[in-house]
């Protein structure tokens, strides 16, 4: 045991008043104390390294950031952005947005899998497969209702991105095939399914521009309708209702149901789950499912919302299965810190796209400071213990502040925890 | 023993706390060179908590140990070995894929410039396991060789670490009848060269065979220690067992009626493949407590998991009111009526992050009362926990508290209540009261003694004597995976402790 892992424990146990002393303990520990501070900490802390970082290159990081942050829209929440200044505003949110919608849903395809104690690195893939089928779906049955086309392209997407995350599933509850390798793989065989499929003289190429490689055009009644902004200029779609809806799904399936009951024992502890009678891989299988078709949701609302078409350098660059990992660490595969997170990376990912960027500063650089504050919350929260550090050093620094300055005596006991004293 | 010379290694007054658990409480151990001094007690009695503060894992709160006469501090284990101190551990520290040599120079490598000089490690493994008889093929990797096998390269690795002090932690735990031999004689080698002993056993006959002085452990604190000559087991047992603290709970005589649960012939493996139950059968019928004594590692753990559902057994019946589980998995055991107090509550029994309002349905969480069409109905899930948690005087916490946050004694209240609450047939308690003060122990106890006075069949498997005299209606000894023989409530722990330790295979008579 760690000098540090002695501190938080004899912090645990002086918190709860009893002897926590296993590492589930100090786990259950953490997640209480750090469920909302260490995600903001962790945020705060990469913004301030990304700083640091745009300072040694001789630039100032406080108009960097002011410029990212009016990138992002978000500046259309405040009341005296007015004219010309507020519609930019407002495109550049709903591009955030957009952004968001499926980060949301990736998320969650992560969150969920974490939650039942699986790793799905199969973001990437479920997505690609959902993306392909929703493509196929949304570009063929021409004249169909589009309420049922939308519907049908969606729940395909679901159904495919599902199955191809059941592949890893069923692999690791039938032969013990660790989910981490299976997932990898797995997102190369969709990656490069989509390219067979959209490549010249692919199977799903577009008919009617035989030397792009990219897929047919959705047809107008399988578009998902904007509400905000215009639909030629990727005005907001309704696919971030569809997307907050499931995010209210997960949100109950972890807490109401039976499945999300037997899948929170599992990752929590699965030799009580086996004890409890739990099918532990049926478990795994089906938590497996539902997060592949998140994913495959997510590709299905932005084929539907605003990309309507795929091409195979799409397929190759997308990021946003990764991009899921993130989200799904910064928001504590929680339902809201998924949500919380998504529009966090949306807004950084528009925010610092080139177009926004005012000319006075490298773009170059604002597009890669994405990558380091990302890269530096993936760190900081997966070693969390870091953060949890100096949030306790702060909080020593506050006591011993407090214990400097003369109280009564029945207060400061209250205050200063007997391990402190040493 | 030469008188005048110091001994090899003298623990003087050690002192181990846990928190408020004192492991070790001022114990004073000594072993000369050329001595084999065992350290005897049950489980939980301080043995390896004293060794793991000399092969520096722990740091003791208070003592002192001396080396050849001298003081010294270890640290890390790395430091006990400079200074002589070689550990063989009861589950071996070998690395399976690797060769036997490859694993002794592990750490320690031999090289040539920089290059790994294998050869001259061969050499060097096979001269010292001419020297004592250790027969052990250098170039053999570990995964095929056999349990005896691969404790000889442990105590080699140790040897090979010029280790003039040689810990081994229940050396005959895994090892074959023939194995013992062997073993004993590499011992008596070791012997002649001077190397100091220190030999941790519960079984009492083997024991006796090997050590020249034997040092007795009860409860963190050293009761004696004693001369080979003119000890015997039954006076080892005495000792090891203690007279005094019996737990006396108000226990009326029991009405048993029909069996509720019958084992037939069984037998099941472990996870390593060794079979551990062999050809077991017994039966608890209805409003009686069958305890199953025996010492850790007969088989009690597999045939719980067998009787429970949690491990298929390779052949046999379990019989719950005369419907077969063998084999079909808890779901099965727990519908047939099986409830399943688990020896280790943290890892089994609950799932520490969840609330004790989540703990409490894990048995029955799949029952109309607590879900329905996969909804989990959480407000009779809490109605229950709060019943539960009053009826069970579960203190330090409330339905939506986290089960990590409760003492040891309450968490472990709250996995019987819910068993308990499961109004099974059959009750398996496997260490109920394990690592509970008294107040906790007796709760527990009162609460089995009503669950057989209910009609329930309860069949508590306890390392503790106390226990199994405070409870059972009949007493089943384990030994080696076999029911070695049956017992009344009455038997005194000499007897029981021969038949723990595989001493006698016959009975005693009961009181004409």
């Amino acid at each position: 045991m760690t000098l540090l892992e002695e501190e938080l424990q004899a912090e645990a146990e002086e918190s709860t008043g009893a002897a926590a002393t296993s590492p589930a303990a100090l786990t259950a520990f953490r997640r209480g104390i750090s469920g909302v501070m260490v995600p903001i900490i962790t945020t705060v802390i990469a913004f301030i390294a990304g700083g640091l970082i745009v300072l040694a290159t001789g630039h100032n990081p406080l108009s960097t950031y002011s410029s990212i942050f009016n990138g992002t829209g978000l500046n259309w929440l405040f009341p005296w952005v007015s004219g010309s200044e507020r519609s930019l505003a407002a495109v550049n949110l709903q591009s955030t947005l957009i952004t968001a919608t499926p980060l949301i849903l990736v998320g969650l395809a992560v969150a969920f899998a974490f939650r039942a104690g699986l790793f799905n690195i199969g973001g990437q893939g479920q997505y690609t497969v959902g993306g392909i089928v929703a493509v196929w779906v949304g570009s063929s049955f021409a004249g169909m209702e589009p309420v049922l086309h939308v519907t049908f392209a969606i729940v395909a997407a679901a159904l495919a991105g599902g199955a191809w995350a059941g592949i890893a599933g069923v692999l690791k509850a039938a032969t013990g095939a660790n989910e981490v390798i299976s997932t990898i793989m797995l997102n190369w065989i969709a990656i490069w399914l989509g390219v067979y499929c959209f490549q010249l003289g692919g199977p799903l190429q577009n008919p009617a521009m035989k030397s792009t490689p990219v897929s047919s055009n959705v047809v107008a009644g399988a578009k998902l309708p904007v509400f905000w902004g215009s639909a030629t200029l990727q005005g907001l779609d309704v696919g971030i209702f569809i997307a907050l809806a499931l995010a209210v799904v997960y949100a109950i399936v972890i807490k109401r149901t039976r499945l999300g009951y037997e899948a929170r024992a599992v990752g929590f502890n699965p030799e009580a789950a086996r004890y409890a009678g739990a099918n532990v891989g049926r478990t795994w299988i089906r938590v497996m499912l539902i997060c592949g078709a998140f994913a495959g949701v997510a590709a299905s609302l932005d084929i539907l919302g605003w990309e309507f078409n795929l091409a195979t350098n799409t397929i190759q660059v997308s990021q946003i299965g990764f991009y899921g990992i993130a989200v799904a660490l910064l928001g504590r595969n929680t339902a809201s810190g998924t949500v919380a997170a998504a529009v966090l990376f949306g807004a950084l990912l528009t925010g610092t796209s080139n177009r926004n960027i005012n000319l006075s500063i490298d773009p170059t650089l604002v597009q890669y400071l994405t990558f380091m504050i990302e890269g530096i919350i993936i760190l900081l929260v997966s070693t969390d213990v870091i953060t949890l550090r100096l949030l306790k050093g702060g909080r020593r620094i506050g006591v011993e502040l407090r214990r400097r300055r003369p109280q009564k005596a029945d207060t400061s006991k209250a205050d200063a925890p007997k391990g402190e004293a040493s | 023993m030469p008188g005048s010379s110091p001994p090899a290694l003298e623990l003087r007054g050690i002192t181990k706390k846990f928190g408020s658990v004192v492991a070790n409480d001022r114990v004073d151990f000594d072993v000369m060179p050329g001595e084999v001094h065992a350290l005897l007690g049950e489980n939980g009695a301080g043995k390896s908590t004293l060794m793991s503060v000399l092969y520096g894992l722990y740091r003791p709160d208070a003592g002192e140990i001396l080396i050849n006469g001298q003081s010294v501090e270890i640290a890390s284990p790395s430091a006990a070995i400079e200074l002589g101190i070689g550990m063989v551990h009861q589950h071996f520290m070998l690395v399976r894929v690797m060769t036997v040599a490859e694993n002794i120079v592990l750490g320690q490598e031999p090289s040539r410039r920089g290059v790994l000089d294998l050869k001259a490690a061969r050499a060097r493994v096979r001269e010292l396991s001419d020297r004592y008889g250790l027969a052990v093929d250098p170039d053999a990797v570990i995964e095929d060789i056999t349990v005896g096998a691969e404790q000889r390269a442990e105590i080699l690795k140790a040897l090979y670490r010029n280790a003039r002090i040689l810990v081994l932690d229940e050396p005959t735990a895994v090892l074959t009848a023939q194995e013992v031999r062997e073993l004993t004689g590499v011992l008596n080698r070791l012997k002649q060269d001077g190397t100091a002993i220190v030999f941790i056993s519960h079984k009492l006959a083997e024991v006796l065979e090997v050590a020249d002085r034997i040092t007795v452990l009860r409860r963190g604190k050293k009761v004696d220690t004693v001369p080979r000559q003119g000890a015997t087991e039954q006076s080892l047992a005495r000792l090891v067992v203690g007279r005094d603290v019996l737990l006396s709970a108000q226990k009326t005589a029991a009405k048993p009626e029909q069996p509720l649960l019958k084992v037939g012939d069984l037998f099941v493996q472990d996870d390593r493949g060794l079979e551990k139950v062999r050809g077991l059968s017994l039966s608890v019928r209805a409003g009686e407590i069958v305890a199953l004594a025996g010492v850790d590692g007969n088989g009690q753990q597999e045939l719980v998991d067998a009787v429970t559902g949690m491990r298929a057994p390779q052949s046999g019946r379990v019989e719950v009111a005369d419907q077969d589980i063998a084999g079909r998995g808890v779901q099965a055991a727990t519908d047939a009526g099986v409830a399943h107090i688990a020896e280790d509550r943290q890892l089994r029994g609950l799932v520490l992050p969840f609330t004790l309002t989540e703990n409490l349905a894990l048995r029955e969480y799949r029952s109309p009362e607590l879900s329905a069409r996969g909804w989990l109905r959480l407000g009779h899930m809490k109605e229950r926990a709060e019943q539960l948690l009053t009826e069970f005087d579960v203190r330090g916490g409330g339905p939506d508290t986290y089960a990590a946050a409760l003492s040891g004694g309450n968490q472990q209240k709250v996995a019987v209540a819910r068993e308990i609450a499961s109004n099974p047939k059959v009750l398996v308690a496997h260490q109920p009261t394990r690592g509970l003060d008294v107040g906790a122990i007796e709760f527990v106890h009162r609460r089995l003694l009503e669950q057989r006075d209910q009609g329930r069949a309860v069949l508590l498997v306890s390392l503790e004597y106390e226990e199994v005299k405070a409870l059972a209606d009949r007493i089943l000894v384990i030994y080696e995976g076999e029911i070695v023989g049956e017992f009344a409530a009455d038997a005194s722990e000499e007897e029981l402790g021969i038949a723990m330790t595989g001493g006698k295979k016959q009975p005693a008579e009961v009181a004409p």
